[in-house]
C-alpha cells in the first residue's frame, strides 16, 4: 500500500509521458501552424501621394475616371494593382476626389451620366455625384481621398493596409 | 466518463479487435533489422506530411517553381525545416526501403506464402525511386534541370521506341513546363495513390500471414 500524498510509479509515468508528449507535440504541430500562417503575419502599408495631373484637365461638373497602379510584393511575385478615382470639379475652386470602390463589397463603381449616379454591377448601390448612397446595400458613402495642388498638380493621398 | 465514451465507440468501431490483430499479435524473437519496414511507413507518412505542406507555396511551372522554392526556404517561417525534413526524407526513405529489401533477401522471407508481400514490395522499392526521380526536377534549379535532361536521355538509348519513351517523359522533345507539370502532378497524385495501395496489401499480408523469423542453421534438414 501506498502512503497518503505519494505519488505511485505508475502515476509518476503516466504524467511524465503527458509532459513530455504534449511537449513533442507541440515542437511538430506549432511549426507547421506557423509556417501556414507565415504571410498573413507581415502587414504591408502603403502610402504615396499619387500626381493626377493639372486640375485644368478636369471638366467641370462631370466626374472623370482616373486610373493608376500600385505594385505590392506579394511572396516571390510583383503584383500590379489598378486603381481608379473620380475627378469632380464642381466649379473653378471647388473639386473633390472620390474612390471608385463600392463601400458594401469592393466591386468598381461606374458614373452613370443619364442617372447622375454611380452605379455598382454587382448588387445595384447608387451613390449621387458626392458619394453618398442614394439606393442599396453599401453602408457608407464612397471614400474620399485627402488632396493637395502643387505646382499646378493635383495629388491625391493613397494609403493602403 | 472517458471509460464509458471509450466502450461506446469500441463497440461500434471494434477498437480492440483493430489493436490486437494490427498491434498485439505473435511475432518471433527478431532483431533491429526488422524493423526497417516500419522504419518506411514511418518516412512515407512524413513525407506525405511534409510534402502536402510545401504544396501551400509552390508552384509547378518554369517562371515560379524555382522563387518559390527560394519563398519557402528564406520567407516564410520553417519553411527551411519543413523542406529541409522532405529533403532527407527523401534520401533517407530510399535507403531505408531498400535496405529492407536487402533484409528480406538475405533472411529468405520473400518465400513461401510470402511470394505477394515481396512482389508488392519490389514495386514499392520502384515506386519509392520514382517518387526520388520525379521530385529531384521540381525544385527546378541548375541540378534539377540536367539531372532530369540524363534521366530521361537514358532510356531514350533504348532502340527503336527510345525517342517514343523520351517524348512520353517530357512531354514532348525537349524538357518544358510539361515536363514539369508531369512530373508534379506523376509525384503528389499518380505515385503516392499507388504506394497508398501497395502498402494496404502490403501491410494486409504481413498482419494476415506474420513475420518470418530469423533463419538457423538447424532450419536446414540436411544440416540438422
Amino acid at each position: 500500500m501506498a502512503e497518503p500524498n505519494r505519488l505511485e510509479r505508475r502515476d509518476f509515468v503516466k504524467v511524465v509521458v503527458a509532459v513530455l508528449g504534449s511537449i513533442m507535440g507541440a515542437i511538430i504541430v506549432l511549426p507547421g501552424i506557423g509556417y501556414l500562417l507565415s504571410p498573413a503575419m507581415s502587414v504591408q502599408k502603403k502610402e504615396a501621394w499619387i500626381p493626377l495631373g493639372p486640375l485644368e484637365n478636369y471638366p467641370i461638373g462631370v466626374p472623370t475616371l482616373f486610373s493608376f497602379t500600385q505594385t505590392t510584393v506579394n511572396g516571390w511575385e510583383k503584383t500590379i494593382n489598378s486603381h481608379g478615382v473620380y475627378v469632380i470639379r464642381f466649379d473653378e475652386i471647388n473639386y473633390t476626389v472620390l474612390s471608385n470602390m463600392c463601400t458594401h463589397l469592393s466591386c468598381r463603381v461606374t458614373w452613370q451620366e443619364d442617372l447622375s449616379e454611380y452605379i455598382c454591377p454587382c448588387h445595384d448601390g447608387h451613390f449621387d455625384i458626392e458619394g453618398q448612397v442614394t439606393f442599396g446595400p453599401p453602408p457608407a458613402p464612397l471614400e474620399e481621398f485627402e488632396t493637395k495642388i502643387e505646382d499646378g498638380n493635383l495629388f491625391i493621398f493613397f494609403a493602403e493596409g | 466518463m472517458a471509460e464509458k465514451v471509450f466502450t461506446w465507440l469500441d463497440e461500434r468501431l471494434g477498437l480492440t479487435t483493430i489493436y490486437n490483430t494490427v498491434l498485439d499479435r505473435k511475432v518471433p524473437k527478431v532483431n533491429w533489422w526488422y524493423t526497417l519496414g516500419s522504419a518506411s511507413l514511418f518516412l512515407f507518412v512524413i513525407q506525405a506530411v511534409t510534402g502536402i505542406f510545401l504544396t501551400v507555396y509552390y508552384v509547378p511551372s518554369p517562371d515560379h517553381a524555382y522563387d518559390s522554392v527560394q519563398y519557402i526556404m528564406n520567407e516564410v517561417a520553417f519553411g527551411w525545416l519543413i523542406r529541409g525534413i522532405h529533403h532527407w526524407g527523401a534520401s533517407l526513405m530510399v535507403l531505408f526501403v531498400f535496405i529492407h529489401m536487402l533484409r528480406t533477401f538475405y533472411f529468405a522471407a520473400y518465400k513461401y506464402p510470402r511470394e505477394i508481400t515481396w512482389l508488392t514490395g519490389v514495386f514499392l522499392l520502384l515506386a519509392t525511386i520514382g517518387m526520388g526521380f520525379t521530385g529531384y526536377l521540381l525544385p527546378w534549379n541548375q541540378r534539377a534541370y540536367w539531372a532530369t535532361t540524363v534521366g530521361t536521355e537514358i532510356p531514350g538509348t533504348a532502340p527503336l521506341i527510345g525517342d517514343f519513351i523520351i517524348r512520353i517523359l517530357r512531354g514532348g522533345t525537349d524538357l518544358s513546363a510539361v515536363t514539369l507539370a508531369r512530373f508534379f502532378s506523376v509525384h503528389i497524385w499518380f505515385l503516392p495513390a499507388i504506394i497508398l495501395l501497395l502498402i494496404g496489401i502490403h501491410m494486409y499480408l504481413v498482419i494476415r500471414i506474420g513475420i518470418s523469423s530469423v533463419p538457423h542453421k538447424e532450419d536446414n534438414p540436411k544440416e540438422g
